[in-house]
């Protein structure tokens, strides 16, 4: 077996999975965490060749991408008939299974996995719904704490004119409907991003993000992803 | 969470292994307080609709690991509580739930996941008014439960703990293990023990005097959503 660098180690958040050892696991995990239409998934597709181009193989994974629990989650939210705390459980389910069955087996392999939004997205969005932080970040005592989380910063403002130039416009879910923040898309948007943007920022501290500031062009955050991440990778 | 709820209704539930005879009792016992007048909603272990199907795939893949084994359920227990439990005990109604957040816990730590950490996940359950706990021998139960269905299923076995590669020895086996953390819960959260060797109908009188005792302000008459209830 290859010799993990020996000032390398992953820790879990809280009481962990059984039957994990984490000595084994020589990879990385990199997350790009931020609000919808922030560009998280453009930095992804850049970065992912980049690192492959570099020699490192690399996993990239994102939310309700689980085998098991993905499509039901779909279903769950075109019907809107989830409840906060289920719909809150569920995605934990889809993050655990994604947590075990990819993650951890590629950092077991060696791999760089580079994960479009993590933990965060699905504590903010649970403690934007009312439920309780303490609760919910025991949940997520599960998760494995990552090398680096890379917070894609932007201001509610900023985010108006990306998620309306995408084909979709405004998302039911990404405008916080399920909670009736406002009378219109558009309100509730504003009003419910507001609050996961406090929350993230209230995170940038407990969790040790490196926040980026995300109303530059797309280059430059590349560039800057880049620089932190190759500083990240030199010891592998 | 836990216990900070006030409703109206009550929470009744039932807990054993398989082959205890709790979801016969359960059946008598909500026959029963339907005749009295009182306004009844029951709900099984893992049967929202919406959660069911990823279940179903989780077991026919064997896709199921201990930890996502333990988070659908308690995705399903959620769904439930928020849809089927809250709205009946708010309205002031009974409701009775065969197996609840004990087996749980007594299933998920048997398959290696942290006491602790299941505890903390469920915390958003409300507290049952009476847990029954109908405790039987191993011997007494498997001889049911093997003479009366045809075939065991993977996880029901607990065919994934690796306990031995016959699936009736891994079900006795998984099943000891069931019982001994059930019998580790009795003090920690207060389950009504039933003991379930006796008649079917010793035991249901015994449960019917400890219901009544719950009852004293539970109106006969519903007040609403009783078209809802009805089901």
């Amino acid at each position: 077996m290859q010799s993990r660098p020996n000032n390398h180690a992953f820790e879990f958040y809280g009481e962990g999975l059984p039957a994990v050892d984490l000595g084994e696991l020589r990879g990385r995990l990199i997350v790009i965490e931020g609000p919808d239409g922030v560009g998280r998934s453009t930095q992804v597709a850049m970065l992912k060749p980049w690192l492959e181009s570099n020699g490192h193989a690399v996993l990239d994974t994102g939310m309700t991408r689980s085998a098991l629990a993905g499509k039901g989650i779909k279903q769950a939210k075109a019907g809107i008939t989830l409840g906060p705390i289920s719909l809150t459980l569920f995605y934990a389910t889809d993050f655990a299974d994604r947590l075990e069955n990819e993650m951890i087996p590629a950092l077991r392999a060696g791999f760089i996995v580079l994960t479009d939004r993590y933990i965060y997205s699905l504590i903010a969005r649970a403690i934007v719904r009312g439920l309780d932080a303490s609760w919910i970040k025991a949940c997520y005592g599960v998760a494995l704490k990552p090398d680096a989380v890379f917070y894609l910063r932007a201001n509610v403002s900023d985010l108006i004119p990306r998620v309306l130039s995408s084909p979709t416009g405004f998302d039911y879910w990404e405008s916080g409907m399920d909670i009736h923040l406002g009378e219109d898309l558009y309100d509730s948007f504003v009003e419910y991003q507001t609050r996961m943007l406090s929350v993230f920022d209230s995170m940038i501290h407990e969790y040790g993000f490196e926040v980026i500031d995300a109303t530059q062009p797309v280059e430059p955050i590349y560039r800057n992803l880049q620089h932190r991440i190759g500083r990240l990778l030199r010891d592998l | 969470m836990y216990g900070d709820h006030e409703f109206p209704g009550k929470l009744f539930i039932v807990e054993g292994i398989d082959g205890s005879g709790k979801s016969t009792q359960l059946s008598l016992l909500q026959q029963w307080l339907r005749r009295e007048g009182y306004t009844v909603f029951f709900s099984e272990w893992n049967s929202s609709p919406l959660v069911k199907e990823t279940t179903r795939r989780g077991k026919r893949k064997q896709m199921l690991t201990p930890t996502t084994f333990s988070l659908l359920h308690t995705t399903d227990l959620a769904d439930r509580i928020e849809r089927h439990i809250i709205p009946p005990l708010s309205a002031g109604a009974i409701v009775l739930a065969d197996r609840y957040i004990y087996t749980a816990f007594a299933r998920d730590t048997a398959r290696g996941v942290s006491a602790r950490w299941v505890r903390e996940l469920y915390k958003f359950a409300v507290q049952p008014t009476i847990a029954f706990y109908f405790r039987v021998p191993l011997e007494v139960s498997l001889k049911r439960i093997l003479s009366a269905r045809a075939a065991l299923k993977y996880y029901e076995a607990g065919m994934d703990l690796g306990l031995s590669d016959d699936i009736e020895e891994s079900f006795e086996l998984f099943q000891g293990m069931i019982a001994d953390r059930y019998e580790e819960m009795v003090d920690e959260f207060g389950l009504k023990v039933i003991d379930a060797t006796r008649s079917i109908e010793e035991q249901q009188n015994e449960v019917r005097v400890i219901v009544e005792r719950e009852l004293a302000d539970v109106p006969k008459r519903p007040t609403r959503y009783l078209d809802f209830l009805e089901v």
